[in-house]
């Protein structure tokens, strides 16, 4: 069964453009020089609004917690019970996280703390998602 | 009427001192629905809005007051089935009933108005319609009066859940994942405290040693505090006593999280009466006071919480709750914080160091005696777990501690400052009430 399929809104459709060119692109305040996910109208740290750019980053991180979804709420993801849902930080910026269904490990077997990288998952035609996988 | 209000009335910053009503606001009467578990669907004196009727009014007779006395009037606009209830939430588009159930107000949603209408309030003036949960209600409503906007003030909080697991449908029957939901809802994360908290406790565990079921413990107490409550689901309803191999055999939602971790959604309403400490005075109960009310929201940075925010939030929150009541952490005799689900608990006990308290502890604090008859009668009130999703009993039993009518639940310890909350790491908001306005 296929993941729910994110609709990029006027703020986050730089992001997802670059998801479907297979890029990581993440907000870049130049006034403070952090980066942040999910994007937000202005800076988290410095609440700057003007100086937001879009930044590549290198895809690496680890899983820093995982959990199982045995009895979740969404219909569309539930023929995947259980499965895992893990939260990755990002080897840049380990304060920045996403979630990952960490594809090709199986269900209650996440190893924390294990190195992932990014890939790329198609959702609906012409839509990709970001997810993450063990670099072995 | 609706007054317009904004959000200025909020102690949601740091060093804001003592708060300038303290011990000037009272509480003087509450009052329960009965707690059902979904409402039937047919039965018209048991809908949202005849519970909520039904609360008011005891709330006001607890106090002896009457319709004609209310000037003020704090309702939450929606339920907690909330917008992704989907079938959970809406009555439409099945036919309506007879007034004034002829539209989702009264049946799935009470507001101030429909409240107005039915009770005859003539004489509110103050009706705010911004006050989303009973964590911000009981601050408007404490505020409202301290600042002379209302004298007697109703505060509201129905809980409505009808037919069909709860909070399905809607978007979380969708295909599509758009707004905050497109980082969250394409991973299979539906959002929720659940979410907000299952990772941190993971991460908590790890860093302070234990495992999750070490919140067994305080799981049974809660439905053991329950079961003392009368107006809580579980004592209504003759649930028997969880017990330790029940919690353990139970299954997992969001592994680890089980079932038993949860609380069960209900149908039911409660209401609280304000007024001035000086009319209290006059009134049929002892008065409780409100020492402090502090609120909080705090951004999230990324998409997931770690427990290192978690705990500087509630640091945070702990910090203001007491600077604004003059009060310190020894000084806290009851202390409700909130539970729903178990896997929070902690992150609150430790923050605000009742009883000592500190991080790493609340496993071991939990592993020891903390029955309403003990030394540490931590969650007297059995909180969401042991009384239903009501989101009330925090506010309730430590209202019934400082007037020393808890009944079985009345606790052994001294019992003249209470601490009780309806709050997320993130956000809600904090309630300290004492026996004496000084």
């Amino acid at each position: 069964m296929p993941k729910l399929i994110p609709q990029a809104d006027d703020l986050s459709r730089p992001f997802w453009n670059g998801v479907n060119q297979k890029k990581l692109i993440l907000q870049h305040c130049t006034d403070c020089d952090k980066l942040q996910y999910p994007v937000k109208t202005n800076c988290y740290h410095c609440s700057s609004s003007d100086n937001l750019n879009w930044k590549e980053v290198s895809g690496r991180g680890y899983i820093r917690s995982a959990i199982v979804i045995e009895d979740g709420r969404l219909d569309r993801r539930m023929p995947d019970q259980p499965y895992n849902l893990a939260v990755i930080s990002l080897d840049e910026d380990p304060t920045i996280n996403f979630y990952s269904n960490l594809p090709g490990v199986e269900a209650y077997k996440a190893p924390i703390g294990s190195s992932v990288e990014v890939i790329f998952e198609e959702v609906a035609p012409g839509q990709l998602i970001h997810e993450w996988t063990l670099v072995h | 009427m609706i007054t317009e209000i904004d959000n200025s009335w909020k102690r949601d910053s740091d060093g804001l001192g003592v708060w300038e009503h303290r011990g000037k606001v009272a509480i003087a009467g509450f009052g329960h629905s009965p707690v059902d578990r979904r409402w039937d669907e047919v039965s018209l004196d048991t809908t949202l809005g005849a519970y909520a009727i039904l609360a008011c009014q005891k709330a006001m007779d607890d106090a002896g007051l009457k319709p004609e006395d209310i000037d003020g009037i704090v309702c939450c606009p929606t339920t907690i089935a909330g917008n992704s209830g989907g079938t959970a939430s809406n009555w439409a588009p099945r036919p309506y009933f007879d007034p004034p159930f002829d539209s989702e107000q009264g049946i799935t949603r009470v507001n101030a108005d429909w409240l107005i209408q039915q009770l005859g309030l003539h004489n509110v003036k103050f009706a705010p319609a911004s006050a989303p949960t009973i964590s911000e209600m009981v601050g408007l409503a404490s505020q409202a009066v301290g600042d002379g906007l209302c004298t007697n003030c109703l505060m509201i909080y129905p809980t409505g859940n009808l037919t069909g697991r709860y909070r399905r449908g809607g978007p979380n029957a969708s295909d599509m994942a758009p707004g905050e939901s497109q980082w969250t809802f394409p991973w299979g994360n539906h959002g929720g405290n659940d979410f907000i908290n299952i990772f941190p406790h993971q991460e908590y565990c790890r860093k302070y040693g234990g495992e999750h079921d070490d919140v067994a413990p305080f799981v049974l107490n809660q439905h053991r505090n329950g079961l003392m409550t009368p107006w809580g689901f579980n004592y209504q309803n003759d649930i028997p006593q969880l017990t330790k191999d029940d919690y353990l055999t139970s299954r997992y939602i969001l592994r680890p999280l089980r079932l038993w971790d949860c609380d069960r959604p209900v149908n039911a309403a409660g209401a609280y009466l304000f007024t001035t400490s000086e009319r209290a005075q006059d009134m049929k109960q002892k008065p409780v006071y409100v020492l402090n009310h502090s609120e909080h929201n705090f951004p999230f940075k990324t998409t997931q919480p770690t427990l290192d925010e978690i705990e500087m939030w509630t640091d945070k929150t702990a910090e203001r709750m007491y600077e604004g009541s003059g009060l310190t952490a020894s000084e806290v005799d009851i202390f409700n914080p909130y539970d729903g689900y178990s896997i929070m608990s902690q992150f609150f006990l430790e923050a605000f160091q009742w009883h000592g308290v500190n991080r790493g502890d609340a496993f071991a604090f939990y592993d020891g005696d903390i029955t309403v008859e003990g030394p540490h009668p931590f969650c007297s009130s059995g909180g969401n777990l042991g009384n239903g999703r009501t989101r009330t009993a925090m506010y309730t039993d430590s209202i019934e501690q400082l007037r020393g009518t808890a009944g079985a639940r009345q606790v052994t310890v001294k019992a003249e400052t209470a601490l009780c909350a309806f709050t997320t790491p993130s956000s809600g908001g904090w309630l300290m009430l004492g026996n004496s306005p000084d």
